[in-house]
């Protein structure tokens, strides 16, 4: 299924945009593969259709009315695929001419058409926290403006260690991205010092989410799942599949409060972001979209705006000088954070503040003061230079 | 012996300052007023949502202030602190610049990417300027031909005519452009990129950027460096920088281009304003909730007043 959206509102500024440029067109696509799978837990995660699309229609946008001072025009092309599809559809896209494809889809796939697009396309991924990809699985032609699983669990562990809560019982799931997430965990305990009292494993027995009353079932498993733990401050969730976390808030055996997967989440945008001039993103979001923005919209936003950035600052570059520039230390992005993001030159991870959500409002943002670095603060969070296993 | 020191004092001090400051408290909802000899709080202005831009009508007798969640321009009277007839803004008002003849307000409205024209006097829209993605600062050149408006998101200084009220021409800078300041002559424009750490100089008649001052304070890692609001002295020879997150401002002498000095200030500096006679600096420190106040003879920082939550800008006028 393919839907192209151009935007042509701010196209009559152009005329007044001083000496005449050449017009360049700029085009990009977006492809969602949506696995199927289990309904999430509540009714209230049910994704819209037009997840992560949005977002790209407002990149497309600011990017136009940006180019309309340039001579720049921008298209985005949204694709939805399945597994089964992916391949086919990038296929497509390559032999369109499509340079710039943004992905959200799970690690594997993600690897998998960024292999595909080879030299032809510069693949940013939008949606895959795993990090491995940034890792053993990386590739020299894929970006991630999202963060990484390591980024997430350490601008967390830098917040609870903040709180002075630095023992935790850590609740990880039965997959295999779930062991990883939990792994991410462990290894920001050890890093900011924090002690793992106790990790247990909360097995996927199947079943439906969500059925009439299925509450009354839950109250009962979660304080009997939950006894019997050493002492601890906090309850971090493992729960990258999204079996039990949301189980756990206000059911655990101890009153304690729960993060990670539930609770207070480590997130790169929710529609409560306000700081940093993010209520306007909002307002132009919610306007477009008729919703609130998702953290897929804010991912896809920004990595089109990527591509907008480079096309303004190289004055209508090409597909090799596009690129050249985004992989070069001279890229570097606002994107409502407080600082400017750039790429990590050593596994292509864009650098950046990770929010902690909860509930309605941000907590906090990390990094949080007193962690230093020797280049940059953020390159406390996620994987550093030192550590990468990625040999691209 | 005590009297007499006293008056030695009173003679060789500056003519009397007796001056008001106006400072919008972005989260306090409320604009604190300061006397400019004790620098104590007089009084309080309430009744309005997340006030921001504040200017001051050209014989400082009328307050316009941005207040951005009411969708207005409020205006106060500056002697008695009334509030006198609104005027119309646009969506979202958060900074603005009165023309050199005091007629018309130009009205940066970030989420419409729009700058709005407003006549003071009949409270009319004149017109609406498309302009980039999240408009904010908003400069005015010394014969009153040209507005500047820089876009956040396009990251571009908007040049436009104020005959016309069209675009005529666009100067790409670095990343968040927050405030434009021209020199006294008009012949050169700095703009702030907070995101980006620079100030652009930009030669005006070819609408060029010719320079790029850059930050750097000892110890402070490069991304806290984020330059906001500035403000150029009348003389046209220095130019002062509020670093934001740094909490510093930076002097900058505008014959080199060169940063002479780092003033440390109240915490998230943002916007500032020189007193009517020039001697003095006060800066809006949000994240402090002060004012701080700096002796601009010798660019040293005096005092600090505590003000409401949040100040974002403010602006100076003589006592009625």
């Amino acid at each position: 299924m393919m839907r192209r959206e151009a935007i042509c509102g701010a196209l009559v500024l152009a005329g007044l945009a001083g000496p005449a440029l050449a017009d360049v067109t700029y085009r990009a696509a977006v492809i969602r593969v949506d696995a199927p799978g289990p309904l999430p837990i509540s009714r209230l995660d049910l994704p819209p259709d037009d997840l992560g699309f949005a977002g790209a229609a407002l990149a497309t946008d600011d990017n136009m009315t940006t180019g309309a001072f340039t001579g720049q025009t921008f298209e985005t092309i949204s694709v939805v695929a399945t597994p089964e599809t992916a391949e086919a559809e990038m296929a497509r896209l390559l032999d369109d001419g499509i340079f710039f494809v943004v992905t959200l889809a799970d690690a594997a796939t993600t690897v998998a058409l960024a292999d595909q697009a080879g030299d032809r396309a510069l693949v940013v991924n939008a949606a895959a926290t795993d990090d491995s990809l940034r890792g053993a699985d990386c590739r020299a032609n894929l970006l991630h403006v999202t963060p990484s699983d390591a980024m997430r669990a350490d601008a967390l562990a830098q917040y609870l260690m903040w709180k002075r809560w630095d023992s935790w019982f850590l609740i990880a799931g039965s997959h295999p991205e779930d062991v990883a997430l939990a792994e991410a965990y462990t290894r920001a305990a050890a890093k900011f010092g924090a002690k793992i009292v106790e990790e247990r494993t909360y097995e996927d027995t199947g079943g439906a989410r969500r059925t009439d009353t299925g509450h009354v079932l839950v109250q009962a498993q979660i304080p009997v799942f939950t006894q019997r733990a050493p002492d601890h401050d906090v309850m971090i969730a493992a729960d990258h599949a999204g079996v039990f976390g949301d189980y756990l808030p206000y059911r655990t055996w101890d009153a304690r409060p729960v993060a990670g997967s539930a609770g207070l989440i480590p997130t790169s945008w929710t529609p409560a972001m306000e700081a940093w001039g993010a209520t306007q993103w909002q307002n132009r979001f919610e306007e477009g979209a008729s919703r609130l923005a998702q953290e897929e919209d804010f991912e896809t936003w920004v990595a089109l705006r990527v591509l907008g950035e480079a096309a303004t600052r190289t004055q209508g570059g090409d597909a090799a000088a596009i690129r050249d520039f985004i992989l070069s230390d001279r890229f570097e992005l606002g994107a409502f954070k407080g600082q400017k993001l750039t790429f990590r030159d050593w596994d292509g991870q864009l650098r950046q503040p990770v929010l902690l959500a909860a509930d309605n409002v941000i907590v906090s943002v990390s990094p949080q003061d007193g962690f230093l670095h020797q280049t940059s603060t953020l390159d406390t969070l996620g994987i550093d230079r030192t550590e990468t296993e990625c040999r691209k | 012996m005590r009297n007499l020191a006293l008056i030695a004092l009173a003679l060789t001090a500056q003519p009397a300052l007796a001056d008001r400051i106006f400072v919008t408290n972005e989260r306090g909802n409320s604009i604190s007023v300061l006397d400019g000899d004790s620098l104590e709080v007089i009084h309080t202005i309430d009744g309005l949502q997340r006030p921001r831009g504040i200017t001051a009508s050209h014989d400082g007798k009328v307050i316009y202030v941005c207040a951005s969640d009411d969708n207005l321009v409020r205006v106060y009277d500056a002697a008695t602190f009334e509030e006198l007839p609104s005027l119309p803004s646009g969506p979202d008002p958060e900074l603005f610049v009165l023309d050199p003849v005091g007629d018309r307000l130009f009205i940066a409205n970030e989420d419409d990417n729009l700058v709005t024209v407003v006549d003071v006097n009949t409270r009319q829209v004149l017109a609406e300027v498309p302009v980039g993605v999240e408009p904010e600062g908003m400069g005015v050149s010394p014969d009153g031909k040209i507005v500047v408006n820089t876009s956040e998101t396009t990251n571009m200084a908007h040049m436009i005519d104020t005959t016309t009220y069209e675009i005529v021409g666009n100067i790409l800078v670095d990343g968040r452009p927050r405030y434009a300041e021209y020199t006294p002559d008009g012949q050169t424009l700095f703009v702030s990129a907070e995101i980006g750490g620079t100030v652009s100089v930009i030669d005006v008649p070819s609408q060029t950027v010719t320079h790029k001052i850059t930050f750097d304070v000892p110890g402070l890692l490069p991304e806290a460096l984020q330059p906001v609001g500035m403000r150029i002295t009348e003389d046209g020879t220095k130019l002062y920088v509020a670093l934001g997150p740094a909490n510093r401002v930076a002097v900058i002498d505008v014959a080199s281009d060169e940063v002479t000095d780092y003033l440390l200030v109240g915490q998230r500096v943002w916007q500032m304003a020189f007193s009517p006679d020039g001697s003095r600096l006060y800066t809006a420190n949000g994240n402090s909730n002060d004012v701080s106040v700096i002796d601009t003879a010798t660019d040293t920082v005096t005092e600090s007043v505590q003000v409401g939550q949040q100040p974002w800008g403010l602006v100076v006028v003589p006592t009625p």
